[in-house]
């Protein structure tokens, strides 16, 4: 079981030292923050390295914080074999948010990227099946951003109260 | 048997209207379509289970619309299902009637103030004839809204069409129901999506 | 449906082949849903068909998406948002319930006595054993057995007699607040779950001899749709769809919340008597056999909890979380239920993100389904026991 400073350190000491950031913040547990390219190599290095073998994907979510114009994607990552637990987050600019999915490394991003691309507008560069999967294909607009307005009518019904 | 029970003593001719054998022949065996969409569909199984029976009062479930009587909209509808709800609306044959079951096909329920993709009340799609409130309703209270849609069969009329003077009941509990036609009251709303023509027109003489 | 902006990945159907007699057979494409007496709600599979085989299935959701994250924005309290937390996972509201307090409770640093924590776990477990008692009961609904639906009903309204006189309500119940509970159990809350214990653990004999021993059953169930445990683990699984494929894993045990650690009982596995290791009927047994083993957590609990203690004085009185994040996951019937909050420090919730066990689970339809038949989906769906409440939030 490793704790996350010795997991930054190993990050950092394989794939150097300017991709990574630690932060620590009572009372959430630590995250490392990941350059946007490079979250595929060290997912798949975090999957496949022995001492490491996170082997399971608990969740990914889209955040958007409208404070500094970026849009997020956490990882909670968990080995079952170690029992240790990390949480990565990548951060981008609104503007042009994408990044490589991480589904054929974890196969439960599937879903939970195309939920963050419905909900966000994240792209993710490479996912099989890029398409919204909560709203309806013709949706405009992606809900959960906090400057959301949502539109008026929908195919003849109007949406409001 | 109610209606005509022990109310003829010694002939064996039973004289009644024909619509009030109609009527009494449609109330007596609803069969609803089984289409739970959330909550409320647990509730409508366990009012189909032994404790609140349904089969009791002739009320059974089909799977297909196309046999079916009555729809019970159980669950909050959303945007994308209501397109469905519709096209299955028109699929049964009728007379057909639909029960909303809970607030959020009522009216949008708890979703009624953020919910972008919740329809605010299936009566924007398909014609209602009994809501039942609750979230989720009783099921005693689900079968109290079956007994109201009993009464409003009972008033149907054959000579001027099926279903053309929507009845509103209001019911203030006890015996005490006042039944008011649809044009003293404004509680009847008008779905707002593009009807076909024929239905359209039926809808403007009756409401 | 026009304006369609975005199509999915092109179905390219095989070109058709001789059957002989001057005939010829090609694949076709067939929705199931979303209306469908055996989908558990509004689930619509496209079903690629060769005859009655399936060769792909792509599951369609969304049709339950009722806005949570957006409403949990919305809140200017974070126990306003337990009553929709309550109707995501509608069949087992009070494991959800669960979940986020105790998810808001680590972020604030509250601690709670241990009355509220006897009264939280046994409102847990006897809503796991209602929960698995309806997918029991509808699982063999949809196999096409009706009598044993009714059976799980009586003793489900049993414990919904239970949870009404507790809460108010029979199916959502707003009772487990963040720092306590709404209130305090009845007097006879103890003598009730009691009786209950004594009542139920013949009727989990009689649904054996009724259903899981029944040879149309089984032949119904066993090896179809077996799920391996690496492609399980993989693809997210979790609770009795992963405990079924043969993994010992159960966040009761493995992840400690909550004081599970203060009561003796067992992880129920698979162990593919029936066929193969993780296939429909390994499922099933988990979840009966679990019931059993709720019922030893509920003899334990009523044992040791204690008479005295005020269930609300943890509550505070204005929920103003510091800034921060955290990630805490619980064991509800259906699997891992996680909340990602992020919280700015008002009493808005910031971001309330739930990983629902039942979004993960049927992801892994289109893999476990190759090969199968049109009636076995039916099976197959059942086994995975899906709320679509939480699988579209």
């Amino acid at each position: 079981m490793k704790t996350a400073e010795e997991l930054h350190r190993i990050l950092a000491e394989k794939f150097g030292e300017e991709l990574f950031e630690l932060k620590q913040d009572e009372p959430a547990a630590p995250w490392i923050i990941v350059k946007a390219e490079q979250i595929r190599e060290v997912s798949k290095f975090l999957r496949d390295e022995p001492g490491l073998r996170f082997d399971s994907l608990m969740c990914l979510s889209g955040v958007h914080y409208p404070k500094e114009n970026a849009l997020g994607v956490t990882y909670h990552l968990f080995s079952t074999s170690e029992k240790h637990k990390l949480t990565l987050k990548v951060i981008m600019p609104e503007e042009d948010a994408h990044l490589p999915t991480v589904e054929q490394i974890w196969k439960t991003a599937d879903w939970h990227e195309r939920e963050a691309y419905d909900m966000f507008g994240i792209r993710f560069d490479g996912h099989p099946d890029p398409r919204r999967i909560l709203c309806p294909d013709d949706w405009e607009g992606y809900p959960l951003r906090k400057d959301y307005r949502v539109q008026e009518f929908y195919r003849g019904m109007k949406v409001e109260y | 048997m109610g209606l005509l029970d022990k109310k003829f003593q010694d002939s064996n001719i039973i004289i009644v209207s024909l619509e009030k054998a109609l009527n009494w022949a449609r109330k007596s065996s609803i069969w609803y379509m089984q289409f739970g969409l959330a909550c409320c569909a647990i509730e409508m199984m366990a009012t189909a289970a032994s404790r609140y029976d349904f089969d009791r009062f002739g009320i059974i479930p089909r799977s297909s619309p196309r046999q079916a009587d009555v729809m019970i909209v159980a669950g909050t509808v959303t945007l994308k299902m209501a397109t469905r709800i519709k096209r299955l609306y028109e699929q049964m044959a009728e007379p057909r009637y639909v029960i909303s079951m809970g607030s959020c096909s009522n009216c949008g329920g708890p979703y009624w103030e953020h919910g972008y993709h919740v329809l605010k009340g299936v009566d924007r799609v398909v014609p209602v004839d009994v809501y039942v409130p609750g979230c989720p309703p009783r099921p005693e209270a689900l079968l109290q809204g079956f007994l109201h849609l009993h009464d409003k069969i009972m008033k149907e009329s054959l000579v001027e069409g099926i279903g053309s003077k929507p009845v509103v009941i209001h019911d203030k509990g006890g015996d005490d129901i006042q039944v008011k036609s649809a044009e003293e009251t404004d509680e009847h709303k008008t779905a707002q999506i593009e009807f076909p023509q024929q239905d359209v027109a039926r809808k403007k003489e009756g409401a | 449906m026009t304006n369609v902006k975005e199509k999915g990945p092109e179905v390219t159907l095989s070109p058709p082949v001789d059957a002989g007699n001057g005939l010829k057979t090609q694949e076709m494409v067939i929705n199931m849903g979303p209306q469908h007496p055996s989908t558990h709600g509004v689930l619509r599979m496209e079903l690629t068909l060769n005859g009655e085989i399936v060769t792909r299935a792509i599951p369609h959701i969304g049709y339950l998406h009722r806005c949570f994250e957006k409403h949990s924005e919305a809140m200017n309290d974070y126990n306003k948002v337990v009553p929709y937390v309550d109707r995501m996972d509608y069949v087992a509201a009070m494991n959800n319930e669960l979940g986020y307090a105790i998810a808001m409770e680590r972020l604030m640093d509250i601690q709670v006595n241990d009355r509220v924590e006897y009264i939280r776990v046994l409102m847990a477990e006897l809503q796991r054993i209602a929960s698995h008692l309806l997918a029991l009961g509808t699982f063999g609904l949809d196999i096409g057995a009706f009598t044993p639906f009714l059976y799980c009903f009586i003793e489900r309204e049993k414990i919904l007699d239970i949870f009404e006189k507790a809460s108010g309500a029979r199916l959502l119940y707003n009772y487990i607040w963040i720092g306590g509970l709404m209130n305090d159990v009845p007097a006879d809350f103890k003598t009730d779950t009691a009786a209950f214990v004594k009542s139920f653990r013949p009727k989990i004999k009689e649904l054996n001899d009724l259903l899981s021993h029944n040879k149309i059953f089984i032949d119904r169930t066993a090896n179809v749709g077996v799920l391996p445990d690496k492609v399980a683990i993989n693809y997210g699984v979790s609770g009795p769809s992963l405990r079924g494929s043969g993994v010992a894993w159960d966040l009761r045990k493995d992840d400690h919340y909550s004081i599970y650690d203060r009561f003796e009982y067992d992880v129920i596995v698979g162990k593919g008597e029936m066929g193969t290791v993780g296939d429909c009927w390994d499922r099933y047994i988990v979840r009966v056999w679990e019931m059993e083993e709720s019922l030893k957590i509920i003899e334990q609990a009523l044992d040791q909890m204690p008479d005295e203690g005020d269930v609300q004085e943890a509550i505070p009185k204005k929920i103003r979380p510091p800034a921060g994040e955290i990630y805490c996951r619980t064991e509800t019937p259906r699997g891992e239920l996680g909340y990602y909050i992020i919280s700015d420090k008002s009493t808005t919730p910031f971001r309330v993100k739930a990983r629902a066990p039942s979004f993960v689970n049927l992801s892994v339809l289109p893999a476990i389904s190759v090969g199968a038949m049109v009636a076995d989906m039916v099976a197959i769906i059942g086994s995975i026991d899906i709320v679509l409440g939480e699988v579209d939030r």
